[in-house]
């Protein structure tokens, strides 16, 4: 068992820590989000030449080789500074899946765009109706001569607006729950049949819901009806980074609130002297603390085994959508007025988490699947 | 012992009801529903529509000008209001010095106040809090000093609700510094068009504006505008606070609430069934309606003491403490019930999205859960609650 970073791991760990410490302080995060892209396209240029959109692709696609710690480490430091450009989307899901059930080709062709800035890809998986269920797709895939078209709606399809492809998880064969019959295929996010409806989520960042009307894909990912064991397995990878954006994020309102309670004087004396507050604060410790070890537990778990990557990836789902939830309210909480308001920090950190507990099903969604999971045997 | 409204109860329930059904405009009830933030002429006109009918005081007593209802007639009025997605009234002239006029104020005041309250000619504010003090309120810094006829304002108030729309505000300030803090403190009404008010908004995390900033910079204050005596402000504060803790519990709002939040787990479906079927959920839902359930009932057995002449003792912190956890639990599962949903936060200045997002129930739920995390923070935050009853309850 060793738990230590190599120095390579350090050194990145370090440099996306610096860049962001100079890049990304709060008020011009600010500012960052109230523009119309949400993001900056002068850091996502950056963010390409500094090596982190190539870390977690594979070298022969002209990627850095970077796994799971690599890309927990660049993960832990994007919570921590409420990093807005559309990496999880297009790195961790578009590429995750490329790589996971692309072909050849298809890697060749997209992987490389994506490694040096010049792609962004989004994940259209959401449906209103089927809650967190990826095998519960309505949206049909149907074949049009030598390739599909898809028609259906997409909801909350979060970095949309600005993406350039979109995988689209759709039906091209069986009934509306089979796992058997769904693919993940390739549509231009600008493409005829697309229609999109932009708009800006409670953290701030970019979604839109995304009707197809007969909409050509561009390709399929792999099997055409056999996706879902790809999709799950690039999802689980994903539950990984965000647990670990999650932590980041946990780390900042953690150490704010234990500031503040230093500071804060109330009756003559800092408001961390009253033992309730200090036990309030012990557990946040605690929450935070329990984040850390099944995030790294769903990372260092992302290439095992389905039923163990996923009852990992299960774990920790369930383990930050609680903390997070109870660590944002709390931070708030203990702040009191300043808490509630939008120029804090606090706050945006509270949503984020709510918005990472939504992402892929709530704490009680991944509950259920770690009992289904865990009792199997 | 009887649970059942009397025949009596019951046809004022059904009076109001009525009043409500036909005179509620039906923009105001949408709005409500909606949680769309209420603009000052909403919140106005509906004041004005009880006010003709003499309810706008609904806690008042007759001679000034109150209906001078039972507490269960007070129940039952929030109750029908709330049921009807009537706008909450706005609490600082009604619920806060209304009473502390009518109870400590000079005939003076209370002639010129009072009735100003009642038609909402008045639109008052609560200068309480400040920078430096919060939890800690009698540790105030703002300064009245002594000018002849006149008081001299130097200060700093903050989370000043609905300072933006008032043209009275109710003030704590400190007229003697060498006092011990509590008996240092007076309690004045300041007009907000006096020179030197400054109000500056604060933006909440619902990106909202309710709260402000008041500063005040050498307000000249009437001496005739002190209620009561000199240095007694904290008892006429605790006064006022002790009537907000009943209010706060906020049983009705949250049962309609709960009511919507049923609707939409109804609505939303996890793994081909309505969410409220979905075990975890439905498990988490009807928890909370226990909670709910056991607040009604206190709530309910505090105004019943209430009615029978007992005063109201720190114990009602209680109806505080809880129903603001509650509030939070539903506005928070709310959230959760939408799923991805909850998500879209994109709104025209009226509150609502741009075109709308998702399902009609989706709208301003999130603002509601955002909104909601300072119930535990304000009137005296649930730490504070909770030191009160071990101290004056339990004699810890």
């Amino acid at each position: 068992m060793d738990f230590q970073l190599s120095e390579e791991q350090k050194l990145l760990a370090d440099s996306v820590e610096s860049w962001l410490q100079d890049k990304y302080d709060f008020e011009r995060w600010r500012k960052l989000v109230k523009t119309d892209l949400g993001y900056a396209d002068e850091n996502w240029k950056e963010m390409a030449e500094l090596g982190w959109l190539a870390m977690p692709l594979p070298e022969d696609f002209g990627g850095l080789g970077g796994g799971a710690v690599e890309r927990m480490l660049i993960a832990e430091r994007f919570g921590k500074h409420l990093v807005a450009e559309p990496f999880f989307s297009t790195v961790i899901l578009g590429a995750g899946l490329i790589l996971e059930a692309g072909s050849q080709e298809q890697k060749a062709a997209w992987l490389p765009e994506i490694g040096e800035g010049k792609a962004k890809w989004a994940f259209a998986h959401a449906e209103h109706g089927s809650r967190f269920a990826l095998n519960e797709v309505h949206t049909k895939a149907e074949k049009a001569g030598d390739g599909w078209v898809l028609s259906g709606k997409k909801i909350v399809v979060f970095d949309a607006p600005s993406a350039d492809k979109l995988i689209v998880l759709a039906r091209s064969a069986g009934a509306a729950t089979d796992a058997q019959g769904i693919g993940l295929f390739v549509a231009d996010a600008n493409g005829k049949g697309v229609i999109r409806q932009d708009y800006r989520t409670v953290d701030n960042r970019r979604a839109a819901d995304i009707v197809f009307e007969s909409a050509p894909a561009v390709a399929a990912l792999g099997d055409p009806a056999g996706a879902l064991p790809a999709a799950e397995a690039v999802i689980d990878r994903a539950i990984g980074f965000m647990a670990s954006e999650a932590v980041g994020a946990m780390q900042v309102l953690y150490e704010t609130t234990l500031a503040y309670l230093k500071t804060r004087k109330q009756f003559g004396r800092p408001i961390g002297d009253f033992q309730v507050l200090q036990h309030r604060m012990v557990d946040m410790m605690m929450q935070v603390e329990s984040a850390r070890s099944l995030a790294l537990l769903a990372n260092l778990k992302a290439d095992a085994p389905a039923p163990e990557r996923a009852k990992a990836a299960a774990a920790a789902k369930v383990q930050i959508g609680k903390s997070g939830r109870w660590v944002g309210q709390q931070s708030v909480q203990l702040h009191g007025g300043m808490g509630m308001t939008d120029e804090l920090n606090v706050g945006h950190y509270m949503k984020r988490l709510m918005m990472i507990d939504t992402t892929f099903g709530h704490a009680d969604h991944h509950q259920k699947r770690f009992a289904a999971l865990a009792n199997a045997a | 012992m009887d649970l059942e409204f009397t025949p009596e109860e019951r046809a004022f329930r059904d009076e109001v009801r009525r009043f409500i059904q036909d005179n509620l405009p039906a923009s105001l009830a949408e709005k409500t529903r909606r949680n769309i933030h209420l603009d000052k002429a909403d919140i106005v006109a509906w004041h004005r529509i009880l006010h003709a009918r003499g309810w706008s005081a609904p806690n008042w007593p007759k001679q000034y000008g109150g209906p001078g209802w039972t507490p269960v007639q007070r129940y039952i009025f929030d109750e029908e209001c709330a049921a009807a997605d009537a706008p909450p009234l706005s609490p600082f002239g009604v619920s806060m010095v209304g009473p502390v006029i009518y109870t400590f104020g000079s005939e003076a005041q209370k002639q010129k106040y009072l009735p100003r309250i009642l038609n909402m000619e008045d639109w008052w504010c609560q200068g309480y809090s400040e920078p430096g003090s919060g939890s800690d309120l009698a540790s105030l810094r703002t300064r009245a000093e002594s000018d002849g006829d006149h008081y001299v304002v130097n200060g700093h108030k903050i989370w000043t609700t609905q300072a933006h729309f008032a043209n009275m505000m109710f003030c704590l300030v400190r007229t003697d510094p060498h006092a011990k803090p509590q008996e240092g403190i007076s309690f004045l009404l300041i007009d907000m068009t006096t020179p030197g008010i400054t109000v500056r908004p604060i933006i909440s995390i619902d990106e909202g504006h309710g709260v402000n900033e008041v500063f005040l910079d050498n307000v000249r204050v009437p001496k005739q505008n002190l209620i009561g005596q000199e240095g007694k402000g904290w008892t006429y504060a605790k006064f006022l606070l002790g009537n907000e803790r009943t209010t706060i519990a906020e049983v009705a709002t949250s049962k309609q609430r709960l009511k919507r939040l049923k609707e939409i787990a109804r609505a939303e479906r996890a793994f081909g069934a309505p969410l409220l079927d979905e075990p975890a959920f439905r498990d988490k839902v009807a928890a909370i309606e226990i909670d709910l359930l056991a607040l009604e009932y206190t709530n309910l057995r505090v105004l019943a003491a209430e009615s029978a002449g007992k005063a109201l003792g720190p114990e009602v912190s209680m109806l505080k403490i809880r129903g603001s956890e509650i509030q939070q639990g539903i506005t928070e599962l709310a959230c959760e019930a939408l799923g991805y949903y909850a998500a879209p936060y994109e709104r025209r200045p009226d509150g609502s999205n741009q075109p709308p997002v998702g399902p009609d129930y989706a709208q301003g739920r999130m603002e509601a859960f955002l909104y909601n995390r300072a119930t535990t923070i304000y009137g005296g935050s649930n730490e504070i609650q909770r030191n009160i009853i071990a101290k004056m309850v339990l004699g810890l």
